[in-house]
């Protein structure tokens, strides 16, 4: 026991938390309930909305700055250059014009199919449990039917069931949605069970509190981050599930997205050609976008799970103090050396 | 003013364990009134039925028979949204019964909203600010702007009582209003709902499972025990001349080192079921009589088995 110190002398780790309390008590502004919705602001929730950002305004912006992706010209397969900076295909399209588009095309169906699957889950999930009784058992039955149901089969046989002419953005919109949905439908049933329960709810029902209030007012705003949670989510599933739909020839008729751009590229024998500015640049984008959702996602799971929050800022604290008696042990065996 | 008279209330659960049916009776019978200016204390362990009577006279719950009849002065029956306005209560639990997501504003602004008792946002606020005052959160509109989790249970009890006079509300149900607050609290709450009481000429129904605050605060004490109500009259009556062994229990319950034992014992006897629960003693009648009977038959009176 060489580094006894005296008892009334604060240890690091206790200064850096009274530090932290202070800094809490002093910046308390009044905080709305949406504050407390806004997931903290770590490394990895910037570099997942850097991510998100970069490539939504790349998929806005870009079909405008770039030319037309369906020019075809007689220069096929060049790789990069200067006039063509993500080279050509086969048929001298620019990879790069193509690219902007397909990624203008995956975002729409991804936020489509994100919202669509939100509201359908958010519809059959909360109002089936706050009712109770037979309405609640009747949508369980139906989100459990959907659950069962494989996603991936299923697309393939309605897709290809609905002629290619009629198979528009919406169709496909639709049928991911459908088959997306039930999952953040259980997961917001098992919620809102539990929220409905609370005395909070049965106050506002005693003050009397119309019905849909109480859901809309009472009830939503503390599933939010579980809904948002599953929006993301099902925006990197729908932006999956359609580039997998389209690669295997199913998409949506003349639509550009990033699966079309992988299906043409494997058709084009890109990758056996060795004509790798062709099919890496659409993979990477999915792989990015997912990357970057997901990094959303694990900052909001913040919000619904605080445990996860209070060992981050512990880990933080620890690390603070670590650092801080370094520093005091290197100042004492300066003023030793000194001595 | 408005006076509440229960009848005869029964609540039956269906419990379903399997295939097998059957029923939980919670209230057997239980008959009461609750009139402005009087507090009335329902007094009983967990599970004998007191919370089940408050979320039938807030509604939550409708009972299974008998009758709760709600009236004004001029004897017009209170119902529908005037029900809502008339019969408010607080929760037991201050901390579950604030919504974490809003702010103090919105939970005493929505029942003066709900029942139009304000028209525009500006008077909203300022009653809003005026309430909380009279639960003593001053400054009000400091306590206002502020969310839940930044208040101590006494305060967020203080703000649930606040909420739950908004609407103007003649017949308060406090389920164990304090039992979940510090005990250097507790006090500061009873008195405010008392000093609200004689304000307001509330009809209160305190519901408690501690017979000390209930004769601090009480008018008229009524024993719950299984469902039925075992001794009524007033409280001090009750409390120190009880006559059902139960009500004996509960008063011997509160902690005296040389009495360790008889309470142990008597503990274990309700444990068992033993207790007798098919009389009554009512103070007001000098006399026992049948419990879990309907109110016109009660009268008949009856000896208890132990006694």
């Amino acid at each position: 026991m060489t580094n006894l110190s005296p008892a009334n002398e604060p240890l690091p780790s206790d200064a850096v938390e009274q530090e932290d309390l202070a800094r809490d008590r002093a910046g308390r502004a009044p905080r709305s309930g949406w504050r407390m919705l806004l997931p903290t602001m770590t490394p990895w929730l910037a570099v997942g909305l850097a991510l998100v950002v970069g490539i939504t305004l790349f998929g806005v912006l870009g079909p405008y700055l770039v030319g037309d992706p369906q020019q075809i010209r007689d220069q096929g397969l060049t790789p990069p250059s200067g006039e063509f900076p993500l080279g050509t295909t086969q048929t001298g399209q620019d990879v790069l014009a193509q690219l902007a588009h397909a990624t203008r095309g995956s975002l729409q169906i991804g936020f489509l199919v994100g919202v669509l699957a939100t509201v359908l889950s958010a519809f059959f999930g909360i109002y089936g449990a706050y009712r109770g009784g037979i309405a609640d058992e009747a949508f369980s039955l139906l989100s459990n039917v959907f659950l069962v149901i494989p996603g991936l089969p299923l697309v393939i046989v309605i897709s290809g069931f609905v002629p290619r002419e009629s198979r528009g953005l919406w169709t496909i919109a639709v049928v991911l949605a459908l088959t997306s949905w039930a999952a953040a439908a259980r997961v917001l049933r098992a919620q809102t069970l539990s929220v409905r329960g609370r005395d909070y709810v049965a106050a506002s029902k005693v003050s009397g509190e119309r019905p849909w209030r109480v859901i809309v007012v009472e009830i939503l705003p503390n599933l939010l981050p579980v809904i948002a949670s599953q929006f993301v989510f099902a925006v990197i599933a729908a932006v999956l599930g359609e580039a997998g739909l389209s690669f295997i020839g199913l998409g949506a008729a003349n639509s550009a997205t990033l699966g079309t751009m992988l299906f043409y590229a494997q058709n084009g024998f890109a990758l056996s050609l060795g004509a790798w500015w062709w099919f890496l640049p659409p993979g990477i984008i999915i792989a990015l976008l997912g990357t970057g959702l997901s990094l959303i996602n694990f900052s909001i799971d913040e919000i619904i799970n605080p445990k996860l929050k209070n060992l981050r800022q512990h880990r933080k604290r620890a690390r603070r103090a670590a650092r801080l008696e370094r520093e005091l042990a290197g100042r004492s065996a300066k003023e030793v050396a000194a001595r | 003013m408005t006076r509440v008279h229960v009848s005869d209330l029964v609540k039956e659960y269906t419990m379903r364990t399997g295939l097998r049916r059957s029923r939980l009776r919670a209230v057997d019978h239980v008959s009461l009134d609750l009139v402005p200016g009087r507090t009335v204390a329902l007094v009983g362990e967990s599970g004998s039925g007191k919370s089940t009577i408050a979320k039938i006279l807030t509604r939550m719950e409708s009972p299974t028979s008998g009758t709760v009849d709600v009236r004004l002065d001029d004897g017009t029956p209170v119902r529908g949204a005037l029900y809502r306005r008339q019969v408010q209560m607080v929760f037991q639990d201050p901390f579950a019964s604030l919504n974490p997501f809003h702010s103090i504003e919105h939970h005493v602004a929505r029942p003066l909203r709900i029942h139009q008792r304000t028209r525009t946002a500006d008077e909203t606020h300022e009653r809003v600010v005026e309430m909380l005052e009279r639960v003593n959160l001053t400054p009000g509109a400091e306590f206002a702007a502020r969310r839940p989790h930044e208040l101590s249970g006494g305060q967020r009890q203080r703000v649930a009582i606040a909420r739950a006079l908004a609407p103007g509300s003649q017949v308060l149900i406090a389920d164990e209003p304090v039992s979940m607050l510090d005990v250097s609290i507790r006090l500061g709450v009873l008195n405010l709902l008392g000093r609200l009481q004689r304000e307001d000429r509330l009809a209160v129904l305190y519901i408690t499972h501690d017979l000390a605050t209930a004769r601090h605060f009480s008018d008229e004490i009524v024993v719950l025990y299984r469902g039925r109500v075992v001794e009524r009259g007033p409280a001090d009556a009750v409390i120190l001349d009880p006559h059902h062994d139960y009500t004996k229990l509960l008063a011997m319950a509160a902690p005296d080192p040389e009495r360790v034992d008889r309470v142990t014992l008597g503990q274990e006897a309700t444990d068992r079921g033993e207790i007798d629960n098919s009389v009554c003693f009512d103070h007001f009648a000098g006399e026992w009589q049948e419990a879990g009977v309907p109110a016109d038959r009660a009268r008949e009176p009856a000896r208890p088995r132990s006694a």
